[in-house]
């Protein structure tokens, strides 16, 4: 085979491109996962709630997560006449446990939200962040390097939907991976598994097959603070104007 | 130009420079790790760290490989889309060695209230009791298999050894 000057000098550049792509390949802990092949996301269906907290409570026993802190939690609104756009909001312990009782007689409606990272795809949090700790994969999931992560809690300033912490033990942020070591080995998520209503759905909106196509064009979803445009992509149905 | 005479000064500075920024460069190459920058500023390696967690919730696919009785059972009741470890909580240490530990039976007393005690919160379809006027006491599974919840179906003595086996 002889190989011109000119041909090795066009042939060298885009082998070593190759190469690097070689080297990047997918995370070693699931070897069929590609991560080009997936853009994730999360359908909440608030007519399907009943505040069980099953999701609050199959969260932190997966992801190890201390005794008052939450990756995810569930609030309850209630609205009323007298203030319709400022409903009460409640999450006795994130809702681990279950709500209270609704006192009876009361006025106005009530409903469950559960809450968790957006996964925002333009996300306020992973912008802040001063050394690259905090990123968005290249499967759309916000996620945090505990071991470059410095603490300082910029992001979780910035997150607009407050689902960030500062770990009490390894003082670095935290918060929902989307069961990243589950969902990349083809597993939903804690809180979508031990959900029994359905509520929750891990959708891959990259994937054509995903039922979340066929619901996004019969539904009328919702995400968090759209005026925000982060690019949440915690798809809420039945959601009310007044959740913040 | 006669301001300019004794410049050697300068040139030495300007030398200190030139070896802190080659110092800098040579730390550099150390300190960043390997994989940062591979998808953007970040290091790469984080997410292969992240998906090694360990899991503890172990997917109803697991549970079914081997349990198909109960799940076939299950998918003919109202609990069909219930998931196994939605009552049975986390197990995958038992799906991965059965043998490693015998998950514990829930007390339906606590569970199923957990989910069906009735409020005003919950959406209008779902179905909900008051604990106390339904049945004082005794255990749900008395009536009910938990995994076909419906009277009738498969209940008394054979729902409270669990369900059909």
């Amino acid at each position: 085979m002889n190989i011109s000057r000119r041909q090795l000098l066009i042939l060298l550049p885009a082998a070593a491109v190759a190469w690097k792509y070689v080297e990047a390949g997918t995370p070693e802990a699931s070897p069929n996962y590609e991560m080009s092949e997936h853009w994730w996301g999360m359908l909440i269906d608030i007519t399907k709630c009943i505040g069980c907290g099953n999701c609050v409570r199959a969260c932190q026993k997966e992801n190890d997560i201390p005794d008052g802190y939450f990756r995810t939690w569930v609030e309850r609104y209630h609205r009323t006449d007298y203030h319709l756009e400022n409903p009460e909001v409640i999450s006795p312990d994130g809702g681990k446990e279950g709500f209270p009782s609704v006192p009876e007689g009361t006025q106005g409606d009530y409903f469950f939200v559960p809450k968790m990272c957006n996964h925002c795809s333009d996300s306020p949090c992973t912008q802040v962040c001063p050394v690259g700790a905090t990123f968005i994969s290249p499967d759309g999931v916000v996620l945090i390097d505990p071991k470059y992560c410095l603490g300082c809690a910029y992001c979780v300033q910035a997150c607009p939907y407050g689902c960030r912490y500062i770990h009490p033990e390894k003082k670095v942020a935290d918060k929902c991976t989307l069961c990243y070591h589950r969902i990349t080995k083809g597993l939903t998520t804690a809180c979508c598994e031990a959900c029994p209503t359905g509520a929750r759905q891990l959708a891959d909106l990259k994937n054509p097959n995903d039922p979340i196509h066929a619901f996004l064009k019969t539904h009328t979803v919702q995400v968090l603070k759209p005026q925000m445009a982060t690019g949440a992509k915690a798809f809420y149905n039945g959601l009310d104007g007044s959740v913040r | 130009m006669s301001g300019f005479k004794d410049v050697s000064h300068l040139f030495r500075f300007a030398g200190l420079f030139v070896i802190a920024f080659l110092v800098f460069l040579v730390v550099r190459v150390y300190v960043v790790p390997k994989s940062f920058g591979e998808y953007g500023h970040y290091r790469a390696a984080a997410i292969g760290e992240i998906a090694a967690h360990p899991i503890k919730f172990a997917g109803h696919q697991a549970c079914e490989s081997c349990h198909s009785d109960i799940a076939d059972t299950k998918a003919k009741g109202a609990h069909a889309h219930v998931n196994c470890e939605a009552c049975h909580g986390a197990l995958a240490t038992h799906a991965n060695d059965p043998s490693s530990m015998t998950p514990v039976k829930p007390d339906t007393l606590v569970l199923c209230a957990r989910c069906h005690t009735a409020s005003a919160a919950k959406p209008k379809g779902f179905p909900q009791v008051n604990p106390a006027d339904h049945m004082g006491g005794v255990p749900c599974q008395t009536c009910h298999n938990p995994h076909s919840p419906a009277i009738g179906s498969d209940t008394g003595k054979g729902a409270a050894a669990g369900g059909t086996k």
